[in-house]
């Protein structure tokens, strides 16, 4: 049975509405768009920012459409003079205490109060600006985020991100009044707390008081520089996201065309972080069934299960700080990004017949996290830094924009070769669900010999926006050498968004479930969600971006990480095996236990 | 002058006849039905300073089904110029915490809360002695009803209801959305009474006495007594018990040191009132009486002609930039720009027309504030400012 519906005026026309409907969705569905700064679709209603205040008639104040649900015989007016003279006068208070200097600000052109400024069209400061009488100072310690309190306009956004999505609770509330601000721990800075780097909070940030560092400048001088050679690897994730920061619609697949731009910009080298999602995948799963037989046959104790996904450096560092008991079960695998920069500088060096220390090498993440495992101490195995600069999906469209590139109307262009080749189970790494895919994909094939038994590899079990999904896969009729696992029910779990991270290890730290392998992506959505993508990012964005990836996979002649002809070759030339010396010295890494502040 | 004046003292709150466990014991032989009749038809309303009908709030709440409901009193007297309930509660404790277990007797909670105002730390000690001493009592009429102390930290927006919830469920002190209202979601999302001390202080003469008593004091709209705290240039400070529906006039004729400027009612969220407009001012909750009628928590502060109504002013707006929780921007924002635009029209830097903009900017804070705090620093800065504008600009 359906409740029955409200009737409303919106704006003089009557409206049948859903209870429970608050005031701005009922407007939204019937094409009435309110202005909104501290309200996200990803996030809990604050009603803090009162930009979206409506007048209901026969009430003296007006009402915040967002925290509203409707009533029976509610007239509503979204657009009345007191609005609108209302609206107005909020907006210039948050300009008096915002740091307006547009021009100079990174966010400049995707802002929400300078599109709301625009709108309502403030042409003068009416209100004295109170940003010359506060001292800020700007938090540039991260090496992924930078932290601008004098463009903070305090709406929270932040805040709820760090703890309903992340449960990280690394940003927060600090003071009241005229001093209240958002701050960290003791007001320490952002690179000695217990912050992941995620960027879930640049992401959700409506101005520029949070925004990624920046490497643009740093990586055109790279390319500018005649003695270097510049390679890029762009992540799975980048080109199903990039397309909307220059044109596109969200869920558009812009694979070809970026790599065109990425020539066009001067790489050297344009190649693929899916290759090393693929050898990834020969690596982790071998670790995995390593493990697997050492506890199940060797009946060794020290083996910690389950193992869990280490591809993700937001989730590394929430488990360091969190969870450190638990290191142990993190597969010792570096995340594709640093598996690649490591052979940029060795395999990729020696076979091109390059000095290593000539190579510059740059990675395209979705992600911000991502800038701060490139510098971590413990990524120099291949002598040199692995990764020397990580730019987000966002700074790469600037690079694009700032070269003139007309991105629609570039023709595609295909990876260089050696280390450009993927699978369709690299390209899956970018939606949550999708490293467990397609590590299934090639464990269960070098177990059984056979195909995993999914119509069209599809292991849809783990696909979806859903926070937690666990799916088991028996094994039947191995292999002699893994007859073993004959009849084991492997169980996997698989989590997105930090706050369900912590679901997961809860469940684990109080012995309720009995997992093999766990994937745990940072961001919510996978790292089509990531930190770095273009900004907005909301469930429905999310998910055209799923569908394009998982339409990227299906579109791929070669869908197993371990068939990949490059990987194979990989082996052959180089590595000789997985999980072999050399394989260790490039591919693998440990973990450090953090302080939880 | 005038020797006929009509303020009307009464004597219920503090007296104390010792009688608080027979009122108790009648309370509980009677059907919450009854109880909440009484209430209502006593007509008493919020003592904080809102005034919404008690016994309607009780009866909101007594019809809701819920596994768990709360009794709070609200005794986070933070309003600038009250100290009447740290009064109460050091003087009369029994009548408040007897009120309480009415209401959870009423409502069906056996949980009830003293949000206590850090600054009354002192007041603890003693006041969990008398709860020791209650609690036995209620254990021996069979009365399922315990009474907790929460310290405030010395917010004063905590003193706002929801905030008051966030800080006890050990959150920041911040106003929530409304709806719900604390009648069905309150602390933990439970049906929730939360009445000021003086409200409940009231409540037990009600019950004590009836609810007719009550009802004849004060005048239509504004029944029965109310405690003012009396303070600034006053030959005797204090507080003071007198009826509802009084002028302002009579009033100052009383407390007045006869060079009286104007009156704060209401606290710093309160209004000013000039001298001129004291005959038409009535102190109670709503109808005209002769003029203009002013609810107000009792604060009344009084300014002789050696005052400064631009520091006053600037006082309050002082206290409001401090204590707003920084959530919304109107009240955050706008305290700010109130503030150091008087200061910037006082010293020249702006044109007094500049006055005007910030009156419209209270008007903006009054309709679109989060909470009664953003809504309420209107009060004190248009009456002010429209009533001593001269003052503000020379």
């Amino acid at each position: 049975m359906t409740a029955k519906k409200i009737n409303i005026t919106l704006n003089g026309y009557n409206l049948k509405i859903d209870p429970g409907t608050t005031i701005l969705d009922a407007a939204k569905m019937n094409n009435i768009n309110i202005p909104t700064l501290c309200y996200h679709k990803d996030l809990c209603v604050a009603g803090n920012c009162r930009v979206c205040v409506v007048e209901v008639a026969g009430q003296k104040r007006l009402s915040a459409a967002c925290a509203t649900p409707v009533e029976e015989g509610m007239e509503i007016l979204t657009n009345s003079l007191k609005v609108r003279n209302s609206r107005k006068h909020i907006i210039e208070l948050l300009l008096a205490e915002h740091n307006a200097d547009c021009t100079k600000c990174y966010r400049n052109g995707n802002c929400e109060l300078q599109e709301l400024a625009s709108e309502y069209k403030i042409m003068t400061q009416e209100f004295i600006e109170l940003v010359p009488y506060k001292t800020y100072t700007i938090d540039m310690y991260s090496p992924s985020i930078i932290k601008d309190d004098s463009k903070c306009i305090r709406c929270q956004r932040c805040v709820r991100t760090c703890a309903e999505l992340q449960g990280v609770n690394a940003l927060t509330v600090s003071h009241k009044g005229d001093k209240m601000k958002i701050t960290t721990f003791l007001e320490k800075p952002m690179n000695s707390v217990v912050c992941t780097n995620c960027g879930q909070c640049v992401n959700h940030c409506p101005t520029g008081a949070l925004v990624e560092k920046n490497y643009i400048e740093e990586v055109w001088e790279a390319i500018a520089n005649p003695d270097k050679h510049v390679v890029v690897q762009t992540a799975p994730a980048v080109r199903v996201g990039l397309g909307e920061e220059l044109g596109f619609e969200p869920g558009s697949r812009t694979t070809g065309k970026m790599v065109a731009a990425l020539k066009r910009l001067g790489f050297d080298s344009v190649l693929d972080t899916d290759f090393t999602a693929d050898l990834t995948i020969v690596e982790e799963g071998t670790e995995l069934l390593t493990r697997l037989k050492k506890a199940l046959v060797d009946k060794d104790e020290s083996v910690k299960l389950p193992m869990a996904t280490s591809c993700s450096p937001g989730w590394i560092k929430f488990i360091e700080h969190m969870y450190p008991e638990y290191l142990g079960n993190l597969s010792t695998c570096k995340s594709p990004q640093q598996m690649f920069g490591a052979l940029v500088k060795t395999y990729y060096a020696k076979a091109r017949n390059l000095e290593p220390d000539k190579i510059v090498s740059v990675s395209i993440m979705p992600c911000t996290a991502k800038k701060f495992e490139a510098s971590r101490p413990e990524m120099l195995d291949s002598g040199y830094r692995d990764v020397d600069y990580v730019l987000t999906t966002r700074e790469l469209a600037i690079m694009i924009k700032q070269a003139g590139l007309n991105f629609m109307a570039l023709e595609d262009a295909k990876f260089d070769r050696l280390m450009g080749e993927s699978t369709g189970a690299g390209v899956i790494f970018g939606a949550t669900g999708g490293v467990m895919e397609a590590a299934l994909r090639t464990a269960y094939e070098i177990v059984t010999g056979r195909d995993v038994p999914f119509k069209n590899l599809e292991i849809t079990p783990v696909r979806g926006m859903e926070g937690v999904r666990e799916t088991s896969i028996k094994i039947e009729n191995p292999k002699p050498e893994w007859a073993f696992l004959d009849g084991v029910e492997l169980k996997c779990a698989v989590a997105h968004g930090l706050v369900n991270a912590k679901k997961v290890m809860d469940a684990i730290q109080s012995g309720q479930s009995d997992f093999h392998f766990v994937e745990i992506m940072a961001c919510p959505g996978g790292c089509l969600g990531g930190g770095g993508q273009p900004i907005p990012t909301n469930p429905e964005i999310r998910q055209k971006r799923a569908q394009a990836i998982y339409a990227e996979d299906a579109a791929m002649p070669i869908r197993k990480s371990h068939e990949n002809p490059e990987v194979q070759k990989l082996y052959r030339d180089f590595l000789k095996e997985p999980l072999g010396e050399l394989s260790h010295r490039l591919l693998h890494t440990k973990y450090t236990r953090r302080e939880r502040f | 002058m005038a020797t006929t004046y009509q303020l009307k003292r009464a004597d219920f709150v503090f007296k104390n006849e010792n009688d608080w466990e027979q009122v108790l014991s009648s309370i509980i032989r009677r059907s919450p039905q009854e109880l909440i009749n009484e209430l209502i038809s006593s007509e008493l309303k919020g003592r904080g300073g809102a005034g919404f009908p008690t016994g309607l709030k009780w009866k909101i709440t007594s019809e809701l089904k819920a596994d768990k409901k709360y009794v709070i009193c609200n005794a986070d007297e933070g309003e600038p110029g009250t100290f009447k309930d740290r009064e109460i509660l050091q003087r009369v404790p029994y009548k408040v915490l007897t009120a309480m277990a009415a209401c959870g007797y009423v409502i069906g909670s056996n949980e009830g809360y003293i949000y206590l105002r850090g600054e009354y730390k002192f007041l603890e000690p003693e006041l969990l002695k008398v709860i020791d001493e209650f609690e036995y009592f209620c254990k021996e009429i069979n009365l399922d009803f315990k009474v907790k102390i929460f310290m405030g930290s010395g917010a004063y927006i905590c003193g706002e209801e929801t905030a008051l919830f966030e800080s006890m469920e050990g959150k920041r002190g911040e106003p929530r959305n409304k709806p719900p209202y604390p009648s069905t979601f309150g602390y933990m999302g439970k049906p929730t009474v939360i009445n000021n001390v003086e409200t409940l202080a009231h409540a037990f003469t009600i019950f004590k006495y009836g609810a007719k008593k009550f009802y004849d004091l004060g005048v239509q709209y504004s029944r029965g007594t109310k405690l003012f705290s009396v303070s600034g240039d006053t030959p005797k400070p204090g507080i003071y018990e007198l009826e509802l529906g009084m002028s302002l006039q009579d009033f100052v004729y009383e407390f007045g040191d006869g060079d009286t400027k104007a009156v704060q009612v209401g606290g710093a969220s309160g209004f000013l009132v000039p001298r001129k407009k004291f005959a038409d001012t009535a102190i109670g909750y709503q109808g005209k009486l002769t003029g203009i009628s002013l609810p107000t928590g009792g604060s009344m502060m009084l300014f002789n002609s050696s005052r400064s109504m631009f520091n006053v002013l600037d006082n309050y707006l002082e206290f409001f930039r401090e204590e707003s929780c920084g959530q919304c921007t109107p009240c955050r924002v706008g305290c700010q720009q109130l503030l150091i635009g008087i200061k910037a029209v006082k010293r020249g830097e702006r044109p007094a027309t500049y006055l005007d903009k910030l009156l419209r900017l209270t008007e903006t804070m009054q309709y679109t504030a989060k909470c009664g705090l953003g809504q309420s620093v209107a009060n004190s800065f248009s009456s002010i400012v429209e009533n001593f504008r001269e003052e503000m600009i020379y």
